[in-house]
């Protein structure tokens, strides 16, 4: 049973992580009908950045909470400014261009911003340094510690904000007009362009912070951690519905409940023939899944007509 | 009398080897209802599109208001003051009718990426306002009862208002209204042109295509017959009638 809540805490953890890099898929996707396959390695540019900003800092003598809230700042930034350019520079020259092209530029955009990060960083493992507080709390026998209560809340209010964003601002719909139908929204006077860039921005910031929870939640970042990152936030976007908001925090969420609980039974499962280390396969199962018996996701719709 | 507020000149646009539109040339007037109409195929949904910017033409300029119109950027003609509905609706169908037109208030608001993430004192005002003219609009066009309601879950003559509703939101000096009396009894015809008389009393100029031959005689100071992408006449109903072209551009050649 303690494993059970365990594995159940540290799903919801890793869950809310997932849900904010899937945020970022499902926005980009529920606007131009693109998967940025790139968005992986922005969250690892933010986990790199923050990561290097703690490590200037930890001698500085300030205090923890204002290291990682500058560290945070610094990550925010630098991926808003990944973001809006990736999409200035790789993907609005191709707005008219056959799906396909986009898709592939999204992989060439990933595996050019990991190679560029290893140039940057180095292709060592960053261990994060150890200033984050360890304390833990109990909780039906479990333990939870205070930075993973940090990241629960963290993303909740996130998510909370960016769903109060696009259903209750003049910017939110405008990109809810621009997703059902472009041309349309145009001649409402909204700047499709400027919408998409926003989006590319918002999508950017969340992943920025969701690179510093990762970080900080297994003490380490690496130029490749995005890759794997990126895939499973994808899932989860697929398994909610992709371009559905709701869709992409439920499947967040969902995904880091499976994977957790997979990882915790796996070993009792195969009778010890496959270790926790295989905790990677739920994900890819529930894709394959997902595909193949719901295609449209968990609360997806049919993608509707474009006009 | 009036002072001509669009003046289309020599507009061309062709697909392919298809001439949509061959040189049209029309003006209209300050406050009036001015007619489009032509058989199927004629070129007068082009004629819109090119105007609202969602096709580049291919010759000739408009100019609107002593403007040139700026070609393909639909959000600019929104800016400048031409709004326009669909012959087949396009709503927003996700979104409520209440939303529908609140994005129609987009044009002339403001409020950006700060007033989104903040929630200052005049981007909630903004909102307020927003909120408000977006249900003095659906007062107006008869469907308050229905603002919270998904648009796509509108009757069709209600999603039919509602689109003229979302136009009027963008606060047009021109309003162009593609067929909209298109699949419509005669009851939500009648109230159809009381509501576009309505729309030019409060001082803003119509464009209309219409294939409802009695709403448009009816309801028009000066008509335009479009066929074959070329204008064949241009002058006021009475007259637009008695046109032997236009008589054998409906009935074909047979009466010539």
């Amino acid at each position: 049973m303690d494993i059970f809540i365990q594995q159940i805490i540290n799903g919801l953890v890793l869950g809310s992580i997932y849900a904010l890099v899937a945020l970022g898929y499902t926005m980009v996707y529920g606007i131009m009908g693109l998967i940025n396959f790139a968005h992986g390695e922005v969250v690892m540019i933010g986990a790199m950045v923050a990561l290097m900003v703690i490590k200037l800092l930890v001698n500085s003598g300030l205090p923890v909470f204002i290291i990682i809230l500058i560290a945070l700042a610094a990550a925010v930034a630098v991926c808003m400014a990944v973001g809006y350019s990736i999409e200035r520079i790789a993907y609005r020259p191709l707005r008219r261009a056959p799906k396909l092209a986009p898709l592939i530029t999204a992989i060439g955009v990933s595996i050019i911003l990991q190679n560029l990060a290893m140039l940057v960083w180095g292709r060592n493992y960053h261990a994060f340094p150890p200033i984050l507080p360890t304390s833990e709390h109990d909780i039906f026998g479990a333990t939870i510690t205070s930075l993973q209560v940090a990241i629960v809340l963290i993303a909740a209010l996130m998510m909370t904000g960016l769903i109060i964003l696009i259903h209750r601002t003049r910017l939110g719909r405008a990109m809810r007009a621009t997703s059902e139908n472009p041309p349309i929204a145009q001649l409402m006077g909204v700047n499709i362009n400027q919408i998409i860039s926003f989006t590319f921005v918002i999508g950017s910031a969340l992943a920025a912070v969701a690179g510093l929870m990762v970080s900080a939640n297994y003490s380490i970042a690496h130029y490749y951690m995005g890759f794997m990152l990126g895939l499973k936030a994808f899932t989860a976007a697929v398994l909610g519905g992709i371009g559905n908001i709701a869709g992409a925090v439920l499947g967040g969420i969902l995904l880091g409940l499976i994977e957790s609980l997979g990882a915790g039974y796996i070993g009792d499962l195969t009778g010890g023939f496959l270790g926790s280390h295989y905790q990677d396969i739920f994900a890819f199962f529930v894709l394959i899944g997902v595909l193949i018996f719901r295609p449209s996701g968990l609360i997806g719709e049919k993608v509707s007509e474009r006009a | 009398m009036s002072s001509v507020l669009l003046d289309a000149r020599a507009i061309a646009k062709h697909f392919g080897g298809v001439k949509a539109l061959h040189d049209v040339s029309l003006s209209i007037n300050q406050g009036e209802i001015y007619g489009l109409i032509g058989p199927n195929g004629a070129g007068k949904t082009t004629f819109f599109n090119v105007l609202t910017g969602l096709y580049h033409p291919d010759g000739g300029e408009l100019i609107f208001a002593g403007e040139k119109l700026p070609a393909s950027a639909p959000h600019k003609v929104a800016k400048r003051g031409i709004a326009r509905t669909f012959q087949n609706i396009r709503l927003f169908a996700n979104m409520s009718a209440m939303e529908n037109v609140m994005v129609g208030c987009h044009v002339r608001t403001h409020a950006g990426v700060f007033g989104a993430v903040v929630h200052d004192r005049r981007t909630t005002a903004e909102e307020v306002a927003i909120r408000r003219r977006a249900e003095e609009l659906l007062h107006y066009v008869n469907i308050a009862d229905r603002a919270d309601d998904l648009a796509r879950h509108l009757s069709y003559g209600d999603q039919r208002r509602l689109e003229i509703a979302r136009a009027l939101a963008t606060d047009p000096k021109l309003l162009a209204l593609d067929e909209p009396a298109a699949g419509m009894n005669g009851t939500e015809t009648e109230a159809l042109r009381e509501l576009i008389e309505g729309i030019r009393k409060d001082g803003i100029t119509v464009l209309l295509i219409e294939h409802d031959v009695k709403l448009v005689m009816g309801l028009c100071d000066r008509v335009a017959v479009l066929d074959y992408g070329e204008k064949i006449c241009e002058d006021v109903p009475a007259v637009v009638q008695k046109d032997p072209k236009v008589i054998e551009a409906y009935l074909g050649g047979s009466l010539a």
